[in-house]
């Protein structure tokens, strides 16, 4: 049986497991996005926090991604669950093109820009959310799609802690040896981190200020 | 000039320094005062300080010792926002957000100080009109000028709360010279009209004789003299002789242009 016909007979379960997928990274993407861009801010203003709070998303980076989801499983509340914890492993992974992009987005503006908007008696705050944000949006976005891209992929991983998503096909195929099955969870995948890329480059052009 | 005793200084610098958290000094001991309505210009070299002098009236740095008073107050005492409200500030080319309309960066003043609306619509059509700018201009962005639109976008900006004190720092500077002339001589007109009392940076002998009353010859961080513009083609200071035969013969035909 090729992997079009696995398909065709088994489109709700692969519909399901692919809105599942969709969720795991929807929803780290977006709780990503809720930390990581005010965590960004934060250390543009105060910049001793620079150092600590990028290193320790680096750090969280080169955990490997079945060992996080190994180490996250005592944690109350989130490790009685597969999905929560999936979805905490997979905000934590995406956190840092976040906090970097609003970083270096931020940092990137035009000291002269930002020095003639306090010269005419702009506050830091509005400094920030008139000038500063709206500048370094297109890099900020560019983060989310880095971001997103990668939780597609790591969600796969998701499946082996039993949170669902895509990687079920991967991980009961490579049991089966069955490239039709790990093909059904693969390709489904494939295109859905293309078209986050896709979609978010878009919107990464249109607020491009140039 | 009229520097008289009973005309109260708008700006006054009392034995101002300025020092770089390295120790560095940038200003040493400055004193001058400012006068209501006058154009003082700051003239000297990259690194001679005028930069510096011209960012510690709006609090854009502190002084390390001494104080500086606008309205007779120590800036240290104004609210920093307020105080810098009053001031029109007018940078050289990149001061304007590449992300407003020419309407919206004119209006950014009032906009923060809550005028209603048509308000600020009917400020920036009067400030387009004042710096000879086309009604149609205001919805474009700043890339979409030339670089002599874009400083009267500029200069029309700093005026849009009408503002006593105007600081100016090379603010023609990255022009062409045709265009540069241009706006020095629509400056003259408009400040005939305004009357503001305008602090000006420039490296420039020329301009600096063309629209200065007075003029403030800085280096290394110091002020050497303060001069009008007659006094100053012809002072025997050694460095405002060095700096006269810099620019050359001519002087004294650009005095002329600059006092219609």
């Amino acid at each position: 049986m090729n992997v079009w016909q696995f398909m065709l007979e088994n489109h709700s379960e692969v519909l399901e497991l692919t809105l599942e997928h969709l969720w795991l990274v929807g929803v780290s993407t977006l709780l990503a996005v809720l930390i990581g861009i005010p965590l960004g801010i934060l250390i543009t203003r105060w910049p001793a926090l620079n150092k600590p709070v990028l290193g320790g998303a680096n750090i969280i980076q080169t955990i490997p991604s079945l060992a996080l989801f190994g180490f996250l499983l005592p944690a109350p509340w989130i490790g009685a669950r597969a999905d929560r914890l999936a979805i905490l492993a997979l905000t934590l992974y995406a956190l840092l093109p976040l906090i970097r992009n609003t970083f270096t987005g931020i940092k990137g503006v035009d000291p002269a820009i930002t020095e003639a908007g306090r010269g005419m008696g702009m506050t830091d705050r509005q400094i920030l959310f008139q000038v500063e944000l709206p500048l370094a949006l297109s890099v900020i976005v560019a983060g989310i799609r880095v971001a997103a891209v990668i939780s597609v992929g790591l969600a796969t991983i998701a499946a082996a802690i039993g949170a669902g998503g895509l990687g079920e096909y991967i991980f009961r195929g490579l049991a089966m040896v069955n490239d039709s099955v790990i093909l059904a969870g693969a390709i489904p995948a494939a295109i859905m981190a293309l078209l986050a890329d896709f979609s978010l480059g878009l919107l990464e052009k249109r607020l491009s200020p140039s | 000039m009229d520097a008289s005793s009973n005309n109260p200084a708008a700006i006054e610098f009392r034995d101002v320094s300025y020092r770089l958290p390295d120790g560095h000094e940038l200003l040493r001991d400055l004193s001058l005062k400012i006068f209501r309505g006058e154009t003082f210009v700051l003239l000297g070299r990259s690194g001679s300080g005028k930069t510096t002098t011209l960012k510690l009236i709006n609090r854009l740095l502190a002084a390390s010792t001494g104080e500086v008073c606008v309205a007779q107050r120590p800036v240290a005492e104004w609210d920093v926002i307020r105080l810098r409200r009053g001031i029109g500030y007018v940078i050289q080319d990149v001061g304007l957000f590449p992300h407003f309309t020419v309407e919206r960066n004119i209006g950014l003043v009032p906009r923060i100080e809550d005028w209603p609306p048509d308000r600020i619509h009917a400020r920036v059509q009067e400030l387009l009109q004042l710096v000879g700018l086309e009604p149609s201009i205001a919805s474009r962005y700043p890339r979409e000028l030339s670089g002599g639109q874009r400083q009267r976008v500029g200069v029309a900006r700093a005026l849009a709360a009408d503002p006593l004190l105007l600081l100016m720092d090379e603010p023609f500077g990255a022009l062409d010279p045709i265009t540069r002339a241009e706006l020095q001589r629509e400056f003259l007109a408009l400040q005939q009209r305004l009357h503001k009392t305008v602090v000006f940076v420039t490296h420039d002998l020329r301009e600096a004789l063309l629209l200065g009353t007075r003029i403030a010859l800085m280096e290394s961080g110091r002020l050497i003299t303060v001069h009008t513009p007659q006094e100053f083609v012809h002072s025997t200071e050694p460095l405002v002789k060095a700096y006269l035969e810099a620019f050359g013969t001519g002087l004294e035909t650009q005095l002329k242009r600059g006092r219609p």
